[in-house]
């Protein structure tokens, strides 16, 4: 017999760390392990989802949070939808609610969405009945990815708690930095941000994060640095000089780690830029995990998915 | 106040125990391709005693894992209180092996059919049989009884069956409420 317990995520959505308790985001890490389990297995598929269907919304391109989500759906048996901006009605004119109305009138369950701007994952979430969950929205949080992120850290140093974590590059520009911040100050972490002062929101030490503008400090400080990709998309007007520059005073290498006092980890969200944030004798090395947040990614979504499906009565 | 009732002391228990040990000793012989999969959560207990004891018997190793049914159970998204995973822990493979299922309490049966789904990723087996040690008579919902039986008991659907373990911190033995709720 299995056991019945009241522990699960108080929201139908996830639009943002902020939103989530310490304990939720500890009950999002113990489902974690358990898919993490299942995707070891020759067989990686297990039939929760089986009858919940799956829109994947993306008004923004992407990648790895796409592939990620979608094969986390697929391997809990969801029926998946895909959409992109770029191939839709969207670009005829109709708006946010209706293209997602329409989707929803096709008998959807769960809307996970992209959007460039912050705060569209919350509008929708109060006008349709589905679950949403927002997987960036602009320059506001990417949830899922700071969940990652912190649960590729529970699992390489045994524990959030204490540590010190630095997140370097294009602040301004990142939700995956702001999620970050919420997810680890919630685990009992340190955050330090470092970047060109350009890109350094002004008033981001509200936040109870310290905050630089010298690499070295932020690197001998941490246990973790966290290397962001400078979002030149995001960027109308010119934050630095060149990129080149940019590589100079905030690009890491081997050489700059090899002459630190201790040994750091290093993650990146992807995707790199290499040979301006992050060279490539970093990012292919012991120090680095980046590859196991990609594969950390599919077990985090499936215990964000799973968590939500298993809170609808039908 | 909770109405609850001792139908099995540790004593008795142990007997049953040693009883239902040599009864798989009887049909599996050496256990050399014979393998104990205890249902999460509660049913891990009963295969750990199970698997302690044959090995005391027959002085070798026999192997044992832990089988997590959350993921197959089809009452997901039905119920009101979701259902939390635990840990499934099979190191082998069952395939062609002869696969004995261990829970404690037999019920609806669902968790068996579950059990069934959630044990074919690890293999096609030879043979499956289950075991549990309390059988709760005209209650099933699926056509699914068991090959060992400690004790078939008779029940209404408004009592609720307990079997504790001195690993949980509780005196071995079985035990009857009625629930507070249904």
């Amino acid at each position: 017999m299995a056991t019945e317990t009241t522990q699960t995520l108080r929201s139908p959505h996830l639009l943002g760390i902020k939103d989530l308790s310490t304990e939720e985001i500890q009950l999002i890490f113990s489902t974690a392990d358990q898919f993490k389990d299942v995707l070891n297995r020759s067989i990686k598929k297990v039939p929760s989802l089986r009858d919940v269907t799956i829109a994947n919304v993306f008004f923004e391109n992407s990648t790895r949070t796409r592939l990620s989500f979608e094969l986390a759906e697929k391997r809990l048996s969801a029926d998946v939808v895909n959409f992109s901006s770029s191939s839709s009605s969207v670009k005829k004119g109709e708006t946010l609610l209706d293209t997602v109305n329409n989707i929803l009138a096709m008998k959807v369950d769960m809307v996970v969405m992209r959007h460039a701007s912050p705060g569209a994952p919350h509008f929708l979430a109060k006008h349709i009945e589905a679950n949403v969950i927002n997987a960036g929205d602009g320059t506001h949080e990417h949830p899922t990815q700071a969940l990652l992120d912190t649960y590729s850290i529970h699992q390489k140093l045994g524990s959030v708690t204490g540590k010190k974590v630095a997140i370097v590059g294009d602040i301004m520009h990142s939700r995956v930095a702001l999620s970050n911040i919420f997810a680890l100050q919630k685990l009992g972490a340190e955050v330090m941000v470092c970047g060109p002062a350009t890109l350094l929101p002004k008033y981001i030490t509200q936040l109870g994060i310290q905050s630089t503008l010298d690499l070295r400090e932020a690197l001998e400080w941490c246990d973790v640095a966290n290397i962001l990709r400078i979002q030149l998309e995001r960027q109308q007007v010119k934050y630095f000089p060149s990129l080149r520059e940019y590589s100079l005073y905030y690009g890491v290498n081997k050489q700059l780690l090899d002459s630190l006092n201790k040994a750091i980890t290093i993650m990146h969200p992807g995707p790199i830029n290499r040979g301006v944030e992050l060279n490539s004798d970093v990012a292919d090395s012991e120090q680095a995990i980046i590859l196991d947040q990609v594969e950390n990614g599919v077990a985090v979504r499936m215990a964000v998915l799973y968590l939500l499906a298993s809170q609808k009565n039908s | 106040m909770q109405d609850r009732k001792c139908i099995i002391h540790a004593q008795l228990l142990d007997v049953m125990l040693h009883r239902l040990c040599h009864q798989l000793i009887e049909n599996h012989r050496d256990f050399e391709a014979t393998v104990l999969l205890g249902l999460q959560p509660r049913g891990i207990y009963f295969a750990d005693r199970t698997q302690r004891r044959l090995e005391k018997i027959l002085g070798e190793k026999v192997n044992k894992g832990y089988l997590d049914t959350t993921f197959h159970r089809d009452d997901f998204r039905r119920r009101d209180s979701p259902l939390t995973p635990n840990k499934t822990d099979v190191p082998f493979l069952v395939e062609d092996k002869n696969v004995i299922l261990l829970d404690d309490v037999l019920y609806t049966g669902r968790s068996v059919r579950a059990a069934l789904d959630a044990m074919v990723t690890f293999g096609r087996p030879r043979k499956v049989e289950l075991m549990v040690l309390i059988d709760r008579k005209y209650t099933r919902h699926l056509p699914i009884e068991p090959d060992y039986v400690g004790r078939a008991v008779n029940t209404i659907d408004s009592q609720r069956v307990l079997v504790e373990w001195e690993e949980q911190n509780e005196e071995d033995g079985v035990w009857i409420t009625s629930k507070a709720t249904t």
